[in-house]
């Protein structure tokens, strides 16, 4: 599991962030998140808030970007709650990240059905090209966490790097794919086992079959 | 009204019942960590399983189940045992076998119910899960391994207190219990999560390492840092009281404390009177009662009626009694209380009492605070200022603004407001079924409580079975002191006018003693605080702990506290000075014994002998000439934690209102 602790609460966190506000375009997705609730409810929009907070400060920092503590009790401001109850929401949920990120927050799932598919050479790989788990890579790029399931469970192994996913790995096409995004590239997300579009089994189906190409009443046939 | 079985007998419990309360009315005992009656319902402990038909096959949490008609509940089958062992087994887990140095051991919930429905024996053989210690301010010490998660104390700073500040961080086998960058829980009722846990978590940091729970003597008491009169036990070991725990009465403090409550009883070892002392050329020298008494009757002489006395915040209706009777012996009628210098009207002392009770002002929907700032001078009562508000009532504050945990609207410090009532408080108080106005000290000091009166009228304030006309003292000794008519109509003002030539101070430290210049000041009182520092003559009397006494809240309850521990040194109990006094004054008072005073105590204000509230009949006609008048600058409370002789001795209460109020930092000592 990652280490959750927030960064620590530095004079250095607090001149950096502690004017930390909106962006105009932020300030009025924010509003938008804020308005879906009923009046007085405006604390529930905390998540999507704490996300928009996230991606500001990504944007600021040209990574996949972070909480820092004066963020979080901006955040808390501006829904007018009390900071620990924001905390509690940001330190519960590992999409927030509490401390920096690099570029790419390689997120490799070490679930049981990944496990089994190889996610441990996955890990391997990533650790060879430099990277350490919880830690920005020297070159700021990188940060690699070992996660939870991440639902991809019929692609295994898979990875999260930043909003993407990337599926049916092997060591080969996760250099592949880390490769291209140090280049600046996007490559393609998704499943990387070739024939395959989604999640769907490989060599076809093997249930419904009749269903593939046209709807199919099975109910005589039960 | 459903009708549930509990192994295997049949009852009826209250609609919206819990499957938990449902057996608790059966008499069955379900164990519960996270579940609290005062509290929201979590439902995450787990501990209290039952078997409930019907409903899926397998065991449910009875706190967070509704107990429906027709249900088959078994608390005592094999699925219930098995289920409790197991989760007994997970709690202890990660739970540290520390009970040998742990506070709570012998009152442990954990303790207990490991013992009752636990296995005995941990098939865990992995690491245990070890947590830092959070720094949550000088009177909760935490030992954070041992918290199992219940989240009763994130609930109570919540819900209770009002004060968002304590929260679960993080999720799963890494949750914390914290506040917000370990900053000191900044409330007066902070330290009832001390109670509230379960386990060895959160505990008395004052208290660390002092005594076990069985040691301890346990004696009823009244509490007097304010007027609520909460209902606590002061536990001593020897001739210390090493602790101070609320005791349940929902009528007054349901089972919460303030911390000033809960922790200035440290200050009752510091800073004691022991001996009697005389002023000898300028220096307070010590003496000899046979002393200090011929000195009195001397300064006395035959002019006896010239002597006065003057009631502290903390002293009992016996003392008071047994100080007039002496007093009124010697010909005088100069007794006065309100030290400060009050001087409202208490022929009726109706207008004078919370009269909608601490309890029944929970039901009051439309609620105005005048001079007032309940949350330090009755922290208790703003507990239940919060829930009424919750229920959907409105709250306006009249006087400088301060934190209230409930939204409340000020309507500035001006009292002349009142006299043309604002159009909003006046829709709101005048739609309210039940209505409200508490007066507080401040406005008391204003002389708003006749003008306050013709409120009654305006607003509507008394209607059947609800009288919403209340006064809000902050002195434990005040209703008592107006009961036995220890007042004069000037105040303290004529008292001075007097010129008397004894002053007898019963624990008066807040008064000023500069008019007095002339007379023989006597001290009879516990602490070396202001009092004594004028004093001319020290009689070193006994505290709330160190003597029986009838105190009488804000609301005109009649409460009585029982003596815990004797008074150190050569102090004695404050009615045998006052009996020696008399003796050496040579008048009679009419009682030799504590029993005999109380008698005669009783029968001239019989109210005092029944333990409950006291009835002060109807309220009287506002003069309708009164108006509002003056602006409330202030408030009487400068510091909350400093408000009382005994407090001011705490070495607990200095440090709380040095870090809470004033900032200070205190380093913790390297371990």
């Amino acid at each position: 599991m990652a280490d959750r602790t927030p960064a620590p609460d530095t004079p250095e966190l607090r001149a950096r962030w502690g004017g930390f506000a909106w962006t105009p375009e932020n300030k009025k997705l924010a509003d938008w998140h804020i308005a879906k609730y009923p009046p007085g409810r405006q604390r529930s929009a905390v998540m999507p808030l704490l996300d928009l907070a996230q991606r500001q400060v990504g944007a600021e920092t040209g990574t996949q970007g972070w909480l820092p503590l004066p963020v979080i009790e901006y955040v808390a401001k501006y829904l007018d709650m009390p900071v620990i109850r924001v905390l509690e929401v940001a330190s519960f949920y590992f999409m927030y990240n509490l401390k920096p990120v690099g570029k790419f927050h390689v997120q490799v799932c070490g679930t049981t059905p990944c496990m089994l598919r190889g996610s441990d050479d996955l890990i391997a790989t990533c650790k060879k090209r430099g990277m350490k788990k919880g830690e920005v890579s020297d070159d700021g790029l990188w940060t690699l966490t070992e996660v939870e399931c991440m639902g991809n469970c019929a692609t295994a192994p898979m990875v999260q790097i930043n909003d993407d996913n990337y599926e049916d790995l092997t060591p080969e096409r996760l250099d592949a794919i880390l490769d291209a995004l140090a280049r600046g590239e996007q490559p393609k997300t998704g499943t990387q086992e070739p024939g395959r579009h989604t999640s769907e089994p490989l060599g076809g189906p093997t249930t419904l079959k009749e269903m593939v190409h046209e709807n199919h009443d099975y109910r005589s046939e039960w | 009204m459903p009708k549930v079985t509990v192994d295997g007998v049949e009852i009826e419990v209250p609609a919206g019942a819990t499957v938990l309360q449902a057996c608790e009315l059966a008499g069955k005992e379900i164990p519960r960590f996270c579940y609290h009656e005062r509290l929201s319902i979590a439902g995450n402990c787990r501990m209290c399983l039952v078997e409930v038909k019907p409903g899926p096959p397998k065991p449910q949490a009875s706190c967070a189940l509704p107990a429906a008609d027709g249900q088959e509940i078994r608390t005592d089958s094999p699925m219930v045992k098995k289920a409790r062992e197991g989760v007994m087994e997970f709690l202890l887990i990660n739970h540290p076998l520390d009970c040998p140095i742990c506070d709570q051991g012998g009152e442990c919930d954990l303790q207990d119910q490991a013992m009752a429905y636990g296995r005995g024996t941990s098939r865990f053989a992995e690491n245990k899960r070890a947590v830092t210690e959070k720094y949550m301010g000088p009177l909760i010490k935490t030992i954070m391994t041992r918290c199992i998660h219940c989240t009763r104390c994130v609930r109570f700073s919540e819900e209770i207190a009002g004060v968002d500040e304590i929260g679960a961080l993080y999720r799963g086998e890494d949750t914390q219990i914290t506040t917000y960058l370990e900053r000191a829980a900044r409330h007066e009722l902070s330290a009832n999560v001390i109670d509230l846990c379960p386990v060895g978590a959160l505990t008395s940091a004052p208290y660390a390492f002092e005594a076990r729970p069985w040691e301890l003597k346990k004696t009823l008491s009244i509490d007097v840092s304010d007027a609520i009169g909460a209902n606590i036990t002061l536990h001593s070991k020897g001739r210390e009281v090493m602790r101070a725990l609320p005791r349940v009465n929902d009528e007054v403090n349901e089972e919460w404390l303030s911390d000033k409550g809960r922790y200035q009883v440290d200050g009752l070892t510091r800073r004691r009177l022991d001996r009697v002392w005389i002023r000898r050329e300028g220096r307070l020298q010590p003496g000899e009662w046979r002393e200090a008494f011929d000195l009195i009757a001397a300064v006395l002489g035959a002019d006896k009626a010239s002597i006065a006395a003057v009631a502290g915040d903390l002293v009992d209706a016996e003392t008071m009694f047994a100080a007039k009777a002496l007093i009124n012996a010697c010909g005088s009628q100069l007794t006065e209380a309100r030290q400060t210098g009050m001087t409202y009207d208490v022929s009726n002392l109706a207008a004078v009492n919370f009269n909608s009770t601490l309890a029944g002002i929970e039901t009051a929907d439309a609620i105005l605070i005048i001079g007032s700032h309940v949350r330090w001078e009755a922290p208790l009562l703003n507990v239940r200022l919060r829930k009424a508000v919750k229920a959907g009532a409105r709250v306006f504050i009249i006087g400088p603004e301060w934190e209230t945990t409930y939204p409340a609207t000020f309507l500035g410090s001006d009292l002349k407001i009142l006299n043309r009532v604002p159009k909003e408080l006046g829709d709101v108080m005048k739609a309210a079924q039940r209505p409200a106005v508490i007066l507080g000290a401040a406005a008391l000091a204003r002389g708003a409580l006749s003008a306050a009166l013709k409120l009654i009228d305006k607003f509507g304030l008394v209607k059947e079975e609800w009288n919403g006309f209340n006064v809000l003292h902050i002195s434990a000794a005040r209703m008592a002191s107006l009961m036995l008519g220890f007042t004069l109509p000037g105040g303290m003002a004529e008292l001075a006018a007097a010129n008397p030539k004894v002053l007898l101070s019963l624990g008066a430290d807040e008064m000023d003693y500069a008019p007095f210049a002339g007379a023989l000041k006597v001290y009879i009182g516990h602490h070396g605080d202001k009092g004594a520092h004028h004093a001319d003559i020290i009689l070193p009397g006994a505290s709330y702990a160190e003597k029986d006494g009838t105190y009488v809240n804000t609301e005109g309850r009649v409460q009585f506290a029982e003596k815990a521990v004797f008074a150190p040194g050569d102090a004695r109990e404050d009615w045998t000075i006052l009996r020696a006094l008399a003796d050496a004054l040579g008048v009679r008072v009419g009682f030799d014994s504590f029993d005999e005073l109380q008698a005669a105590m009783i029968a001239a204000v019989p109210a005092l002998g029944e333990e409950g509230l006291a009835d002060f009949g109807a309220l009287p006609k506002a003069d309708s000439a009164a108006r509002f008048e003056g602006e409330i600058a202030a408030y009487p409370i400068k510091d909350f934690y400093l408000t009382n002789p005994i407090a001011r001795a705490s070495a607990v209460m200095q440090r709380c209102s040095q870090e809470l109020l004033h900032g200070a930092d205190f380093k913790e000592a390297a371990e």
